[in-house]
C-alpha cells in the first residue's frame, strides 16, 4: 500500500477520530495528538489494514482504547484537570448568546457522562454510526449499547430542563 | 412534520430505539429553527450535535517517524561510546606509562645497587694491582 493508497483510506474518518479523541481527552492538543500517533499506528500496520473490511470501525476501536490508556496514565490525568475550564470554540458560530450557552451546555453535561456513555453517544448521535458498527467498536452487546444510549440521552434532557426552569424561576 | 409525529420519535429517541432515519427526521426538525417550545431543551442538544461535527482535523498527517528525537539518540548512543572507547585507551596508555615509570624505578634501583657492589669489587682490585706493581719493582 502506497501512501496516497493509504491517506485515500484514511482520510474520510480523521475527523471522527478526532472528534472523539477530543470527546474523550477534552482537551484540542491531547487529541491532535493522539490523531496523529493513531495515523501513525494505522500506517505502521498497513498491511494487514489491506485484509480488514472496515478499517473505520478498526480505527475508532483503536481510538477508544488508545484514549482509555492516556485516560489512564497519570500524565493525562493531570492534563485533563488542567483543561476543565476548558472552553468549546466550535461552537460559537451560533446567533443568540442566550441559545449559545445552552448549547455548550450540552458539552459540559456530556463531559460529566461516563467514559462508556460518551463514546455511545459521540458514536451515535454526532457520527451518526450504524448500532451494528456501535456494538463492533465499543465491544458490546447491542443492548448494553441502546440502554447506554438511552441512559445519556435521558441524563442530559433531564439536566437541561432542571437548569432551564431554574432559570425561568 | 407534525408536532405528534415528532414527540412520538422523540419517546422512542429516548429509549435509544430510533433508526438512524428517524434520528435524521429529528435533527432537521431540531435544527431547523422552529421549535415548539416545550421541546427546547432537545432543540440545545441537536444543535450541539450538528455543531460538534464540524469539526476537523486540521494538523497535516505526518506518516514518517519521527526522525529528528530517534536520530539525536542514534548519535547520542555513537558519541558516548567513542567517549568511552577513548578514556579507556587513554586510561590504559596511562596505566602503560605508570607501570613503565615504576619498573623503571626499581630497574634502576637495581642497578645502582649493582653498580656500586662492582664499585667495591673495583676498588679491591686496584689495591691487586699496586700490589702487583710493587711486586715487579722489586722483583726487577
Amino acid at each position: 500500500m502506497k501512501q496516497s493508497d493509504f491517506l485515500k483510506v484514511v482520510l474520510p474518518f480523521k475527523d471522527k477520530v478526532f472528534r472523539l479523541a477530543k470527546r474523550l481527552l477534552v482537551s484540542t492538543e491531547e487529541a491532535e495528538d493522539a490523531t496523529q500517533e493513531l495515523l501513525f499506528k494505522l500506517w505502521k500496520s498497513k498491511e494487514k489494514i489491506a485484509d480488514y473490511k472496515n478499517v473505520e470501525a478498526f480505527a475508532m476501536t483503536m481510538t477508544k482504547n488508545y484514549c482509555y490508556d492516556r485516560l489512564k496514565s497519570k500524565q493525562a490525568n493531570n492534563l485533563t484537570l488542567v483543561h476543565t475550564n476548558y472552553k468549546e470554540k466550535e461552537t460559537s458560530l451560533d446567533k443568540k448568546i442566550e441559545h449559545q450557552d445552552s448549547v455548550n451546555q450540552v458539552h459540559e453535561l456530556i463531559k460529566d457522562l461516563p467514559e462508556q456513555q460518551k463514546i455511545i453517544i459521540q458514536l451515535r448521535d454526532v457520527e451518526q454510526y450504524d448500532f451494528d458498527e456501535i456494538c463492533k467498536m465499543v465491544d458490546m452487546k447491542p443492548t448494553a449499547v441502546r440502554v447506554a444510549l438511552s441512559r445519556a440521552r435521558k441524563t442530559i434532557r433531564e439536566a437541561l430542563i432542571k437548569k432551564h426552569n431554574y432559570g425561568v424561576s | 412534520m407534525e408536532l405528534a409525529n415528532i414527540e412520538i420519535l422523540l419517546e422512542k429517541y429516548e429509549k435509544a430505539e430510533t433508526s438512524l432515519q428517524e434520528e435524521t427526521t429529528l435533527r432537521n426538525y431540531f435544527t431547523g429553527g422552529n421549535v415548539a417550545p416545550h421541546l427546547q431543551e432537545y432543540e440545545y442538544m441537536f444543535n450541539y450535535f450538528a455543531n460538534s461535527k464540524d469539526e476537523t482535523y486540521t494538523r497535516t498527517i505526518e506518516l514518517e517517524p519521527k526522525k529528528s528525537k530517534k536520530r539525536n539518540l542514534k548519535w547520542l548512543s555513537v558519541a558516548a561510546s567513542i567517549v568511552l572507547l577513548l578514556s579507556v585507551f587513554i586510561g590504559k596508555h596511562e596505566y602503560e606509562r605508570y607501570q613503565a615509570k615504576k619498573q623503571f624505578a626499581q630497574i634502576s634501583k637495581g642497578l645502582m645497587l649493582l653498580s656500586s657492589n662492582l664499585k667495591k669489587g673495583e676498588k679491591a682490585l686496584a689495591s691487586l694491582h699496586i700490589y702487583e706493581n710493587t711486586v715487579n719493582k722489586i722483583l726487577k
